[in-house]
């Protein structure tokens, strides 16, 4: 994954100026983030930088804040104070072009959110046809691999309501991986699914790491975030009370509250 | 058409005195044909735009500009809450005299006459009850799917033409069902200022022929025949939209 690191920043234009972004800088980055729905403060000063290629988990318990969290990097969740970058693109700018955010940006929810009214395929194709104006057969190519990628061929004519869960996690990802974006955003994607599911869906996002994928995850899956993860932060009610590489992060954990947390779940 | 028919009314009217006139003369039949010819375009253009209008309505009330909302709330409580037959007099009347006009070889033409005017407040009429509709469909969707189309890069309009308009329309085609049906016999109203259609018509060949019972059936026939086929259709529409494995 650091080889990613290392590469060439060729697709970068050369006018642009030096604030641009360039892979030695951190292709996520948050900023003493504040944030509150009306008089409730879910984040309290959030910190956290993520590198191309990187994988980061999130883990805390319910209602500390990691859904709001990811969700504002994509600008669903406005802020109030600090500062979100993707790509050195300011996400809390009032003046941001939100869809130059979101090609850069991929989301998957827990809940799939698929669009029921259209098949895997076309789930699949929408966004780059409706969204970025590609050629049909230019998608359709890109698309009919993803879901390949993602192990479901035979599937594609099926609607999401014919699908399991997993399957339509699946389709999910691969929608959002159509839109070719440089980092993905995964939130709690498998909690909604049957256990038997759960691991087709996470070895989706393995192959997804392991080709260099930048992502940031929220999970309750502790043995795939150990096995994954270049680093895990721990949430609780609004800021990150502890963070390190998961060799570390599950034997030494210092702050009672982390490891109370992790010998509930582990 | 008429040559096959007309020896068998005709018989009848001799016979009983039962007189469907549109059914055995050259001219009443000429003014009835006539007459399903305009009723079936003033029909079908007040249930397009009436549909139109409530799908534009609908995307208007959830606009960010104050004053759209506004305006569209006050279209809306002013269309639902007077009679229909005040609104085409309205139009007709008030709103007719300062229509454009144009000059057709020596008099003064308006540039929309009654059918027009017909046309635009029946619809208007029933696409304020489109808007209400559409907007309870729109409702349905969760915010969930909106968040997905958001997070894949879709703005407001495209995510409402591609993905909420028509999860929207499956929710509320019942009760657009519904009101197109009140909406096909509300343009009978339009006899009101003597636009050439079913009612109108009928309503002269009874003056002229004294006979309104023959010709009251007819219009019932007529108007059950039409819902039917209406119906029918909108019932196709909707399970044609059923998507598989979905509500
Ligand atoms: N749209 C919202 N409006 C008001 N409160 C919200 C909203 N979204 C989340 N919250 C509140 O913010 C807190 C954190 O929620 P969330 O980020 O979903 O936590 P987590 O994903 O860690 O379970 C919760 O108390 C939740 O009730
Ligand atoms: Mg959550």
């Amino acid at each position: 994954m650091t080889a990613e690191t290392t590469q060439p920043a060729s697709n970068l234009a050369a006018d642009t100026p030096a604030t641009a972004w360039t892979p030695d800088q951190p292709m996520v980055s948050l900023k003493n983030v504040h944030k509150a729905f009306g008089e409730l403060e879910v984040l309290k000063g959030v910190s956290l930088d993520v590198m191309k290629g990187e994988v980061i988990c999130i883990i805390g318990p319910s209602g500390s804040g990691k859904s709001t969290l990811i969700r504002c990097i994509n600008a669903l969740n406005d802020i109030q104070q600090g500062s979100i970058t993707v790509e050195g693109i300011e996400v809390n700018d009032p003046k941001l072009d939100k869809l130059e955010l979101r090609k850069k940006v991929g989301m998957v929810f827990q809940q799939y959110n698929l669009f029921p009214h259209k098949t895997a395929l076309e789930n699949v194709m929408m966004a780059p046809l409706h969204v970025l104006k590609e050629s049909k057969a230019e998608v359709e190519k890109r698309a009919v691999g993803l879901i390949k990628k993602v192990r479901l061929e035979g599937r594609e004519h099926h609607y999401p309501g014919e699908l399991s869960g997993g399957q339509q996690q699946r389709v999910a990802i691969a929608r959002s991986l159509a839109m070719t974006p440089d980092v993905m955003l995964f939130d709690e994607v498998t909690a909604a699914l049957d256990p038997e599911t759960v691991k087709e869906v996470l070895v989706t996002i393995q192959e997804l790491a392991e080709d260099g994928m930048t992502c940031i995850l929220v999970t309750h899956e502790m043995g795939f975030a150990r096995e994954l993860a270049d680093h895990i932060y721990f949430t609780d009610r609004g800021i990150i009370v502890e963070h390190g590489p998961p060799a570390t992060f599950f034997t030494d954990a210092k702050d009672p509250r982390t490891k109370e947390f992790l010998s509930q779940i582990l | 058409m008429l040559e096959v028919i007309a020896p068998f009314f005709q018989n009848l009217y001799e016979k009983t005195g039962i007189n469907f006139i549109i059914f055995y003369d050259q001219y009443e039949y000429d003014r009835f044909i006539h007459a399903i010819w305009v009723s079936f375009q003033l029909i079908i253009a007040c249930l397009i735009f009436s549909t139109i209008v409530g799908i534009i309505g609908a995307w208007a009330q959830g606009a960010r500009s104050k004053l759209l909302r506004l305006t569209m709330a006050g279209y809306i409580q002013l269309f639902r809450n007077t009679p229909p037959l005040v609104q085409i007099l309205f139009f007709y009347f008030v709103l007719g005299n300062f229509t454009p006009t144009y000059d057709a070889g020596g008099f003064q033409q308006a540039y929309i006459g009654a059918f027009g005017w017909a046309v635009v407040s029946l619809s208007f009429f029933a696409g304020a009850f489109n808007v209400e509709i559409f907007r309870a469909g729109i409702e349905a969707v969760p915010t969930a799917t909106r968040e997905a189309a958001e997070s894949l890069g879709y703005s407001r309009l495209k995510a409402y033409i591609y993905i909420i308009l028509p999860l929207a329309f499956r929710v509320c085609l019942p009760s657009l069902n519904n009101n197109l049906v009140n909406l096909l016999k509300t343009t009978t109203l339009a006899y009101a200022i003597a636009v050439p259609e079913m009612m109108y018509t009928a309503n002269q060949v009874w003056s002229d022929n004294v006979n309104v019972p023959e010709m009251m059936f007819v219009l019932f026939v007529y108007y059950i025949g039409l819902v039917g086929v209406l119906v029918w259709m909108m019932n196709r529409w909707e399970r044609k939209m059923k998507i598989p494995g979905y509500g």
